[in-house]
């Protein structure tokens, strides 16, 4: 350690960056203050605004709904939860599947590639519609009618195409030279796949990881169509008590609360991925 | 005995045929330097002795074993030969330590902390003991061959594979790394190098083989085949790369 002291020459640039950084702020706030003030007035100056705000934006039954609401959200966090663990399990093993080389495997290739074929083309909803009214239909013995569940399955099925598409993307980006470099270790291929491959694609494919998971939030309200009681629902029933929409602004806010937290870790991981390097190759 | 023996061995992308009837013999202990024209079957070659490609005809034996064979545990041949590639291949999520150890652990059954002394022990030789916890990207270029020559080390193999480990490094940083080499020689490591630096190969090598269009044109000690070389290709390669 040297008894470094910043110059002058210096100092003047750390004021000039500080002048800067206050002048940028300024502008912010008040161009943000400016363009607020004018939506406001543009938006309460309609003709309709009065009653759209007495419809949709009541704080007396924005306070009265919220505990009904909330509760609906429970479930939805708690399907969401559960939903996740599943897919990321199913997705990673449908992934893996698809990377298998050699004949035996031909049949897991194949039935890895229709099923990520047919539930990521499948619209989300018509699946819901088909596990949550057809199963409960066919009256099988031992297996649950809870549209909670059959909705819950809906997600998982058509969410873990997804994910296992973004997980195989990730195995295939991992350089040839990886897995060269492990097998000349003496690591089987199980063992390449496990410790060198796997770890560098996972790392790589956390944004867009995360970013379905963002939209399969949102996607948990869609278990409503089949009567769950979950936040959209617990809106649509008290919607239904005087014709007041308040509460589905509720639940939309609800929702948006809920995601933020996870939108902000996407943005922070992906800011970091910068720092991890390609793996192999001359720089 | 050799310790290592290729005989006609064939490899063929397609219509190009990278290594065309081959035939070399390593004895134990020795220093084989290969040098050749870019293209001409170097890498290649020692992929093949390493398994990661499966030649097309021929036979590579060994310590005796012929390793061609489909039926050998291909995985288990690979763990007791070092190779290390131009472009290091270090593991970028894992720190120097834990690429040093992953083979041992998971391959040879090491205990963990047996593994971890002895890799900071290799560590330590290659002179970067104290950058054991360091990631590889954060390490120069001499430094991230040196740890990918250490983690071929640690698994003690009977043959070290080396595919022009100083390519990719600043001159100032091949010295490093060549100095290494120096010391593995003196130790009777078995070496199966392939280079361009012809200083070097002088100095090191017993025996050095000029590949052409994979074929193996000429070998010998290094006074005759960069000195005197009686092969027309091997005039016109040493004359080009000299100038
Ligand atoms: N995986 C591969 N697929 C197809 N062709 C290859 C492959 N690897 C090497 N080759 C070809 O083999 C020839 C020899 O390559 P290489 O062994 O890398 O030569 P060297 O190391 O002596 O420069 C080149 O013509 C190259 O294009
Ligand atoms: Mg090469």
């Amino acid at each position: 350690m040297t008894d470094w002291q910043p110059s002058a020459l210096q100092l003047e640039r750390i004021a000039y960056r500080q002048r800067r950084a206050r002048r940028s702020t300024l502008i912010a706030v008040v161009s943000s203050v400016v363009l607020l003030v004018l939506v406001a007035i543009g938006i309460g100056s309609t003709p309709g605004w009065p009653r759209v705000r007495a419809t949709f934006f009541d704080p007396q039954r924005a306070w009265e709904a919220l505990p009904v609401v909330a509760e609906g959200l429970w479930l939805n966090i708690r399907v969401m939860l559960i939903c996740a663990v599943l897919i990321v399990v199913i997705g990673m093993a449908l992934a893996i599947l698809r990377t298998l080389r050699g004949p035996i495997f031909f049949p897991l290739r194949v039935f890895a590639a229709a099923y990520t074929d047919v539930f990521r083309g499948l619209p989300l909803l018509l699946v819901i519609f088909l596990l949550g009214f057809g199963v409960p239909a066919l009256r099988l013995q031992g297996v649950p009618n809870a549209a909670v569940i059959w909705g819950g399955a809906a997600l998982v099925l058509t969410y873990s195409s997804y994910v296992a598409e973004v997980f195989r993307a990730g195995i295939e980006s991992v350089h040839p030279s990886q897995r060269a470099a492990a097998r000349s270790l003496g690591l089987s291929y199980r063992q390449t796949l496990r410790f060198v491959v796997l770890p560098q694609a996972v790392r790589r494919v956390m944004p867009p990881l995360l970013n379905d998971f963002v939209s399969l939030q949102k996607d948990s309200g869609l278990i409503a169509v089949l009567g769950v009681i979950d936040a959209i629902r617990a809106a649509q029933l008290e919607t239904a008590i005087d014709f007041n929409f308040t509460p589905y602004v509720v639940a939309g806010l609800l929702f948006v609360a809920l995601t933020i937290p996870l939108t902000r870790l996407t943005d922070y991981v992906a800011r970091r991925q910068g720092w991890y390097g390609g793996g192999g190759g001359p720089v | 005995m050799s310790l290592l023996s290729l005989r006609g061995v064939r490899k063929a992308y397609g219509d190009n045929v990278v290594l065309d009837d081959f035939g070399l013999e390593v004895s134990e202990g020795e220093c084989v330097v290969l040098i050749g024209a870019s293209g001409s079957g170097k890498s290649t070659l020692l992929r093949c002795i390493n398994l990661l490609e499966v030649v097309d005809d021929g036979v590579i034996e060994l310590a005796g074993t012929d390793i061609t064979d489909p039926r050998a545990d291909a995985d288990k041949i690979r763990s007791t030969i070092g190779i290390v590639f131009q472009s290091y291949n270090l593991f970028p999520h894992l720190s120097v330590l834990d690429n040093a150890t992953l083979a041992p652990i998971r391959v040879h059954g090491v205990p963990r902390d047996e593994a971890r002394r002895r890799a900071l022990e290799m560590l330590d030789r290659v002179g970067l003991r104290d950058k054991a916890d360091a990631r590889p990207d954060d390490l120069s270029g001499g430094q991230q061959q040196r740890a990918a020559i250490a983690r071929a080390l640690v698994n003690s193999p009977t043959l070290m594979l080396l595919d022009e480990i100083t390519s990719a490094l600043d001159p100032e940083l091949v010295g490093e790394v060549l100095d290494l080499l120096r010391d593995l020689r003196s130790e009777g490591m078995t070496m199966l190098i392939c280079t361009h630096e012809m200083a070097f190969a002088r100095e090191i090598a017993d025996q050095v083989c000029f590949l052409h269009q994979g074929r193996l044109l000429e070998s010998g000690p290094p006074a005759q085949v960069l000195d005197n070389p009686s092969q027309p290709r091997t005039q016109e390669f040493l004359r080009r790369i000299r100038t």
